[in-house]
C-alpha cells in the first residue's frame, strides 16, 4: 500500500515527466548553457536555452539524475518557454519557496504544473534534487561557464 | 578472553534473542518494523557498548594519563584495556603497535602525514586499487603532490575483483606502498590480502591494509597477514562513532616522526627543542577519545563471545540467500560480483534511479544506501553514477531479505505504473 506521503511524491505526473522527458535535447549554438551536477547522488544536467530580445524562446536539458530531479527539469523547460527573464527569477524563487515550505515568493505568477513537485518539502534530502534544473537554469541565463553545484 | 556478562550475549543461532541486544532495531520506520541493512555505513550498537559508553561518563570520567586521582586512574586503566582488547582481537603482537584514532580515514591520514614524507620521494610509486574508498584515495594524492610521488591503480576487473597478475605487474622497485581495501565496501569483495602482501614485501614495499569494512565480519590477524599497517573503524564493529584504530608494526612505529603536536605525545617540551614519547603515545596527541575506547572494548568482549568465523559464516549464509532472491526481481542486475565477498550487495533496477530506490524502500521501513559509496573510481567503472547498496550485519536474518525483497518489488510497482 503507497502512503499519502509517499503518494505526494511521486505523483503520476513527476513518474510521467520522468519517464518521458519534455524538450530532452540540445539546442545547437549559438544559445546559452550551463552544466548542473549534485555531488551527493551524481545527477548531471545541461539546461540549454536561447533568447529572443528578453523572452525564453526556447529551453531544453539533457543528462541523467533521478526521477525528481528530472522531473523538475522536465516541468521547468515547460514552464519557462515564452517567458521573459523577470518572469522566469520570479518562478524560481516561488520554486524555491514551495520546496523549502518557506511561501514568501511573490504570488504574482502562478506555479501550475510545477505545484506537483511540493511532495519534495517532506524529504529534506531531495530538495536538492528538485532545485537543480533551476540552479542550472540561473547558471544559463547568467552565462556562467561554470558547472554549477548544489553543494 | 573472558565474558563479563554472558547473559548479554546470544548465540547466532537464534537470531531473534540476538537482536533484541541492539535498541535501535526495535522500531518502525514509517510504520513498517525497521529493516536496517545499511551495515557498510554504520552498525547498530548493542546495549553493552552504549551502557559501557555511559557508565565511563557516569563515573569514571577523567583525563588519562596525567592525574594521580582515582578517577584518572581508572580512566586511565579502561582507555589501556581497550589497547590491549584490540591488540588481541586483531591479533598485534603488543599493545603498543596500537594508536587510537577517530577511524580509519585519520589512521590512513597519520600514516600519509607522518609516515609518507619520509619514506616516499619523487618519482616513487604509492600502489592503490580501482575499488578503494575515498579515504584511501585522497590522503595518497595529497601526499603525492606534496612529495612528486605518483599514484598507480590497478583496475579491477568486470567481476570486481582485484586481479593478482595485473597487482604483480604494477609492483616495482620504485613500488614504495601498497595501500589496499582488505574488503571492498561498495561492492564486497574480499581481497587477497595475504597474497597481496607477501608480493608487495618481495618488491620491497610497505603495505597498509584498509580494513574497516572486514573487522567486523570476518577473522583478522596482523601478524599472521604480516602487514605493516591496519586500519579499522570502531562504528562500523558495533562501537561508537569517533573510535577508531591504526595497527602499526612496532619497527616501523618506533622510527616514525610524530603526526599532530601536543600534550601527551611528548617526553619534554623546551621552547628550544621538544623529545618525543615512545609509541604508541606519541601519535596521539591531545586528550583522547576515552569513553569510544571503552565502548570499542565492550563491541570486542560481544564479537569474541560470538566467534569472528561462526560471525562470518552465519553472514555468508544470508548473503547467498540474499542473493540468491534478489535475481528474483524483474529488472535487478548485480553491480559487481567478486568471487569472494562479505554481506555487502550492489545493485540496480531498470527505470529507478538508486536515489528514488533509497526513498521507496524507506517507506517500506528497509534502510539501504544509494549513491557512489565514497568510490567514485568504481561507478565510473561500472558506468554508473550511483548503486543501491544493501549490506549486512550480525543480526541481519532472511526474513530481512524477503522484506527487501518485497520493498524492492513494490517499489518496481510505483514507478511502472
Amino acid at each position: 500500500m503507497i502512503d499519502s506521503e509517499l503518494a505526494a511524491l511521486y505523483q503520476d505526473i513527476i513518474i510521467d515527466h520522468n519517464k518521458s522527458p519534455r524538450n530532452f535535447r540540445e539546442i545547437p549554438p549559438p544559445r546559452h548553457q550551463a552544466d548542473g551536477y549534485n555531488p551527493l547522488c551524481g545527477d548531471r544536467l545541461n539546461v540549454y536555452l536561447t533568447l529572443d530580445g528578453d523572452r525564453i524562446s526556447d529551453v531544453s536539458f539533457k543528462g541523467s539524475g533521478c526521477a525528481i530531479s528530472v522531473a523538475s527539469a522536465s516541468l521547468m523547460t515547460e514552464a519557462l518557454k515564452g517567458r521573459t527573464v523577470s518572469e522566469a527569477e520570479a518562478l524560481f524563487e516561488r520554486m524555491h519557496a514551495l520546496l523549502t515550505g518557506q511561501e514568501t515568493g511573490s504570488q504574482d505568477i502562478e506555479l501550475g504544473k510545477l505545484e506537483a513537485l511540493a511532495g519534495v518539502r517532506a524529504y529534506p534530502s531531495r530538495v536538492k534534487c528538485a532545485t537543480l534544473a533551476w540552479h542550472t537554469v540561473q547558471s544559463a541565463l547568467a552565462e556562467d561557464p561554470q558547472a554549477v553545484s548544489t553543494e | 578472553m573472558a565474558v563479563t556478562d554472558p547473559t548479554l550475549i546470544n548465540s547466532l543461532s537464534d537470531p531473534a534473542a540476538l537482536r533484541k541486544d541492539f535498541p535501535a532495531l526495535h522500531q518502525s520506520v514509517r510504520n513498517h518494523a525497521l529493516v536496517y541493512l545499511d551495515n557498510a555505513a554504520t552498525t547498530q550498537k548493542p546495549e553493552s557498548v552504549i551502557d559501557a559508553e555511559a557508565d565511563y561518563y557516569r563515573h569514571d570520567n577523567a583525563n588519562v594519563h596525567r592525574g594521580v586521582h582515582t578517577l584518572s586512574e581508572r580512566a586511565t586503566a579502561g582507555y589501556e584495556h581497550a589497547r590491549d582488547a584490540l591488540a588481541r582481537f586483531i591479533g598485534a603482537e603488543s599493545a603498543s603497535e596500537i594508536v587510537f584514532t577517530r577511524g580509519t580515514t585519520e589512521a590512513i591520514n597519520l600514516v600519509a602525514g607522518a609516515w609518507g614524507p619520509e619514506n616516499i620521494g619523487p618519482d616513487d610509486e604509492i600502489l592503490l586499487s580501482e575499488l578503494e574508498h575515498h579515504s584511501n584515495i585522497v590522503p595518497w594524492q595529497l601526499l603525492a603532490k606534496r612529495t612528486g610521488a605518483r599514484i598507480v591503480v590497478v583496475p579491477i576487473d568486470e567481476r570486481g575483483n582485484v586481479p593478482l597478475d595485473g597487482y604483480r605487474e604494477r609492483l616495482n622497485k620504485r613500488t614504495k606502498l601498497v595501500a589496499i581495501a582488505h574488503v571492498s565496501n561498495a561492492l564486497g569483495t574480499v581481497n587477497p590480502i595475504p597474497e597481496m602482501i607477501r608480493l608487495a614485501h618481495q618488491a620491497g614495499a610497505r603495505v597498509l591494509v584498509d580494513g574497516a569494512q572486514a573487522v567486523g565480519h570476518l577473522p583478522v590477524n596482523v601478524a599472521a597477514l604480516d602487514c605493516d599497517f591496519y586500519t579499522l573503524s570502531g562504528h562500523k564493529m558495533y562501537a561508537p562513532m569517533g573510535i577508531g584504530a591504526l595497527y602499526m608494526r612496532q619497527d616501523i612505529a618506533a622510527n616514525m616522526p610524530p603526526w599532530q603536536g601536543g600534550g601527551d605525545m611528548i617526553r619534554t617540551v623546551r621552547f628550544e627543542e621538544s623529545t618525543y614519547a615512545d609509541p604508541p603515545q606519541r601519535f596521539e596527541a591531545g586528550t583522547p577519545n576515552v569513553g569510544g575506547a571503552i565502548g570499542l572494548h565492550a563491541a570486542i568482549k560481544y564479537l569474541d563471545a560470538i566467534g569472528m568465523q561462526a560471525l562470518e559464516d552465519a553472514e555468508n549464509q544470508v548473503l547467498q540467500y540474499a542473493l540468491t532472491r534478489l535475481l528474483e526481481v524483474p529488472g535487478l542486475r548485480l553491480v559487481g560480483e567478486p568471487d569472494r565477498r562479505i554481506g555487502v550487495i550492489s545493485f540496480e533496477i531498470e527505470g529507478i534511479h538508486p536515489h528514488d530506490l533509497g526513498t521507496l524502500l524507506d517507506h517500506s521501513g528497509v534502510a539501504i544506501r544509494t549513491g557512489h559509496h565514497c568510490a567514485m573510481p568504481v561507478m565510473e567503472h561500472y558506468g554508473v553514477p550511483a548503486t543501491a547498496r544493501a549490506s549486512l550485519g550480525l543480526y541481519n536474518t532472511t526474513e530481512d531479505a524477503d522484506s527487501l525483497v518485497a520493498a524492492l518489488i513494490e517499489a518496481r510497482e510505483i514507478f511502472n505504473r
